[in-house]
C-alpha cells in the first residue's frame, strides 16, 4: 500500500486492446466499433452489448489493483477475463508477458489451480462441505487428500480469525465469517494472484471496514498481486495503489489514487469524488511542499502518509501553521496548513456530469 | 357424381384419376349414396371437408384415410423382425432382472421379508413412527391373503424405478450440459408422459412375447423414466451460478464439478425425481396387468372382467397402501437430504 513513488514493481499482469462484445456475431461488431461506433448505437444498429472496449491496464506483482465503476460499465465481465471465465472478444491478455489467451484447456486449469484464486461477492462456498474442506478445495481440486492440506488450511483459518470453525458448515456462520473463509480458501492455493469480485459489497459496513484491514494487513504481510473489483469509491481508495476507473466498458482514467482525486480528468470522475471525505482520504505526501529546507517555523512533525484529517486534528483548526513532513527520521517536505485546506475543496462538480443532470 | 370431380376435371387429371382404378370395399356412405341415385349438386351447406374419403370418391387415385392406417400397421410389421433383432438382446437383461426379482420375493419366506423391508425403510426415513405404520400395512395385505400379490407388485416396481434412475439421471445431466440435448429431448418426453398409458402397450405387444416379462418391464419404464430425467436436469439448471463459477475458478476438471458440486448441489430436486418415477411405477404396474404383468393389478383386472366387485376393491384398496408407502418413505428419505441441505443452503 502506498507503495512510495521510485520503487517500480515488474507488471505482473498485462491487458493488451482487450475488446468484449455480447452477441451472436461478436466479431462482426467488433469491425463497427474499431470503425468508431459507440455503445448506444451499436446496440441499436446490430443489437449486441459493448462489454469492454479497449482495455489497456497493468497490474504491477505486489500491488492492489482496483478497478472501479458503477453496475453495468464491464468490471466484473472484466475480471472474469484475468482467468478466462469468460472469453474475449480481441485482445491479449500477458501473465508475465505469457499471452493466457493462447494456453489451451491443460495450462488453463493449471493457471487456474496454480497461478490465480478468486474471491466472489456472495461467497460461493460449497454448502455441502465444511469450512476446513472449503479452505482446501483448491488443493483438493490439484488432488490432495485432506490429510494433506489439513494443516495449510487450518493455519489460513487461523490467521483470518476463524481458529477452531473448521468443523462447521457454511451457513453456520454470519455473511463476515463467511468472506474470511472464501478469503483463507484463496490464500490457501498459494497462488501469487488474487482476483477478488466485489468481495466485501455484500458485507455490513462496520464488518467491510474489518474485512479492508484484513486484506491490508495480510497484503503487507503477503505480498500478493491483487485485483479487486469495487463500485465503492472509499473502498477503492482505501485499498488502491492503482485505480482503474471504468464507465460503459471503457477506462476513463487510471493512476494511483491520489492523483486520481486531486486532477480527475473526466467530468463523471469529477462527479464521483465530490461526495467523499477528501480529509480522510487524502496523504500528507499529496498535498506537501517537497523540499528539504528548514525555511520556516514549524508547528510539528508529521509522516508522508498521515491523512489530512489527522494533521487537522494535530493542529487544532489552526490555518495559519505549518507542519514538517518526516519519512524514516528526515525531511521529505513541509505542509502549510493553508495548503492543505485548499486541497480539502473539491473540483467544480461537472456541468453537464451526472448530477447536473439530475438535478 | 362426386363433389370434387370439378377439380380433376378442371385440372385435366381424370385419366390419371382413373388410370389403374381399383374398387375399393364400399363404404355404407357409398352404398347409400348409390341406393337414393346419387345427389346430383350437393348443397353448399353440404359441402364435406376435402379429406382423403371424400377425395378419394372423386378420384381413385388418391388413398383413403384406411390405406393409412393400414400403411402405419404394415409398415410397423416389415420392420418389427429387424428392430427385433436389435431390442431383444438389448433388453434381455431386463426380463432375468423381472425373473430374479419376482423370484427372490415370492420365495423369501415372510418372516424374513417383512423385517428386510422394514430395515429398509428405517434406514430411508430414521422414523418408527413410518416403520410402524408400514408394519401395520404389510401385516394388514399378508392377513387378507395379499401378501404374495403386493411383493409381486413390489418386485417389479424395484426393478422397474431402479433402472429409471439408472438410465434417467444420465440422461438428465446430458440434457442439463447441452441446451441441444435439451431441446431434443424435452418433446419426447412430453410424448412419454401425455400418451394414454395403454398406447404404449400396442407395438409392444407385437414386438414381444406377452410370456416375457420385459414386455411390461418396458412399458413401465418408458413411462416412468419422465419424472427423474426432468428432475435431474432441472435440479443442475438450478445449482447456483456463482458456486459454479468458483469450481471453474479453481480449476476444476468437468468430471469434479460434476461430481464434487452438481449433483450433491442438486440432490433434493434428483430426490423428488425418484419420488415421482416410484409412484408411477406403481399405477403403470396395475394397467401392465393386461399383458400379464403380475401383482394386485391382476385382481382389479379380475374384479373388472367378471364383475368380482369385492375383489376389485379390496386390491384396489392394497394398491392405495402400496403407494402411500412409497410415497412416504421416498418423502421421508427426500425430507432428510432436503433438511440437510436446506440447512446448508440457509447462509
Amino acid at each position: 500500500m502506498n507503495g512510495a513513488a521510485g520503487m517500480e514493481k515488474d507488471v505482473k499482469i498485462s491487458i493488451r486492446n482487450l475488446y468484449k462484445i455480447f452477441g451472436s456475431d461478436p466479431k462482426g461488431a467488433l469491425e463497427n466499433v474499431r470503425a468508431g461506433m459507440g455503445k448506444p448505437e451499436l446496440m441499436e444498429k446490430h443489437r449486441h452489448v459493448l462489454g469492454l472496449q479497449d482495455i489497456n491496464v497493468d497490474m504491477r506483482g505486489g500491488d492492489i489493483t482496483v478497478i472501479m465503476g458503477l453496475s453495468g460499465s464491464g468490471k466484473s465481465t472484466l475480471i472474469r477475463h484475468l482467468n478466462r471465465l469468460i472469453e474475449p472478444t480481441a485482445g491479449q491478455i500477458l501473465l508475465d508477458g505469457e499471452d493466457v489467451l493462447a494456453y489451451g484447456e491443460r495450462d488453463l486449469r493449471r493457471l487456474r489451480r496454480e497461478q490465480m484464486s478468486m474471491v466472489f461477492q456472495h461467497f460461493a462456498l460449497l454448502p455441502h462441505r465444511t469450512v476446513l474442506e472449503n479452505t482446501g478445495m483448491a488443493r483438493a481440486v490439484r488432488g490432495e487428500t485432506k490429510a494433506d492440506f489439513q494443516d495449510d488450511a487450518l493455519k489460513w483459518l487461523d490467521r483470518v480469525g476463524l481458529g477452531g470453525q473448521g468443523g462447521q458448515y457454511p451457513h453456520q456462520l454470519s455473511g463476515g465469517m463467511q468472506q474470511r473463509v472464501g478469503i483463507a480458501r484463496a490464500l490457501a492455493s498459494d497462488s501469487p494472484i488474487m482476483l477478488m469480485d466485489e468481495a466485501f459489497s455484500a458485507l455490513d459496513p462496520l464488518i467491510r471496514t474489518d474485512m479492508q484491514d484484513l486484506l491490508l494487513e495480510l497484503q503487507e504481510e503477503l505480498q500478493k498481486t491483487v485485483v479487486f473489483i469495487s463500485h465503492d469509491l472509499d473502498e477503492a481508495l482505501k485499498l488502491a495503489d492503482h485505480l482503474v476507473i471504468l464507465k460503459d466498458g471503457q477506462v476513463v482514467q487510471q493512476g494511483e489514487p491520489q492523483e486520481i482525486l486531486l486532477h480527475p480528468n473526466d467530468p463523471y470522475i469529477v462527479d464521483f469524488i465530490s461526495d467523499i471525505n477528501r480529509a480522510r482520504v487524502l496523504r500528507v505526501r499529496s498535498v506537501m511542499e517537497e523540499t528539504t529546507a528548514q525555511d520556516r517555523e514549524f508547528a510539528g512533525e508529521v509522516g508522508p502518509d498521515d491523512t489530512l484529517e489527522s494533521v487537522i486534528a494535530i493542529s487544532e483548526g489552526n490555518t495559519g501553521l505549518c507542519y514538517r513532513v518526516m519519512r524514516d527520521g528526515a525531511q521529505v517536505g513541509a505542509l502549510e496548513m493553508q495548503k492543505l485546506v485548499r486541497a480539502l475543496v473539491p473540483t467544480g462538480a461537472a456541468e453537464g456530469g451526472i448530477r447536473a443532470k439530475a438535478v | 357424381m362426386a363433389t370434387y370431380d370439378f377439380i380433376f376435371n378442371g385440372l385435366g387429371l381424370r385419366e390419371w384419376c382413373d388410370k389403374d382404378a381399383t374398387t375399393g370395399p364400399m363404404s355404407m356412405a357409398d352404398l347409400l349414396a348409390q341406393g337414393s341415385g346419387g345427389g346430383e349438386g350437393t348443397p353448399i351447406w353440404e359441402l364435406p371437408f376435402p379429406s382423403l374419403d371424400a377425395l378419394n370418391e372423386a378420384c381413385p387415385a388418391i388413398a383413403r384415410t384406411r390405406d393409412l392406417t393400414k400403411g402405419v400397421e404394415t409398415s410397423f410389421l416389415d420392420i418389427k423382425d429387424t428392430l427385433k433383432i436389435v431390442l431383444d438382446p438389448i433388453t434381455q437383461p431386463l426380463s432375468w432382472f423381472l425373473e430374479g426379482a419376482l423370484y427372490a420375493f415370492q420365495n423369501t419366506p415372510w418372516f424374513i421379508m417383512i423385517p428386510i423391508l422394514l430395515a429398509v425403510v428405517y434406514f430411508a426415513s430414521k422414523s418408527m413412527k413410518l416403520v410402524g405404520f408400514v408394519a401395520f400395512s404389510i401385516l394388514f395385505l399378508a392377513f387378507i391373503d395379499h401378501y404374495n400379490f403386493a411383493m409381486q407388485t413390489l418386485a417389479i416396481i424395484f426393478v422397474c424405478a431402479f433402472l429409471c434412475v439408472l438410465l434417467g439421471v444420465p440422461i438428465g445431466i446430458a440434457m442439463s450440459r447441452s441446451d441441444t440435448m435439451q431441446r431434443l429431448t424435452i418433446p419426447v418426453l412430453d410424448m412419454l408422459q401425455t400418451l394414454p398409458p395403454f398406447v404404449y402397450l400396442i407395438p409392444l405387444i407385437f414386438l414381444f412375447s406377452v410370456t416375457e416379462p420385459k414386455l411390461y418391464g418396458i412399458a413401465i419404464i418408458l413411462y416412468a423414466i419422465v419424472p427423474v430425467i426432468r428432475l435431474t436436469d432441472l435440479g443442475i439448471r438450478l445449482v447456483d451460478k456463482e458456486v459454479i463459477e468458483a469450481a471453474e475458478a479453481f480449476g476444476m476438471t468437468d468430471r469434479q464439478k460434476l461430481y464434487g458440486v452438481q449433483i450433491p448441489l442438486a440432490l433434493p430436486n434428483i430426490m423428488a425425481g425418484v419420488n415421482q418415477t416410484i409412484m408411477m411405477s406403481l399405477a403403470m404396474v396395475v394397467i401392465a396387468s393386461l399383458v400379464s404383468a403380475p401383482g394386485l393389478g391382476v385382481l382389479v383386472l379380475r374384479g373388472i372382467r367378471n364383475l368380482e366387485l369385492g375383489v376389485g376393491l379390496i386390491a384396489g384398496l392394497g394398491i392405495v397402501l402400496l403407494a402411500v408407502i412409497l410415497d412416504r418413505v421416498t418423502k421421508a428419505a427426500l425430507a432428510r437430504v432436503n433438511a440437510a441441505s436446506a440447512a446448508q443452503r440457509n447462509s
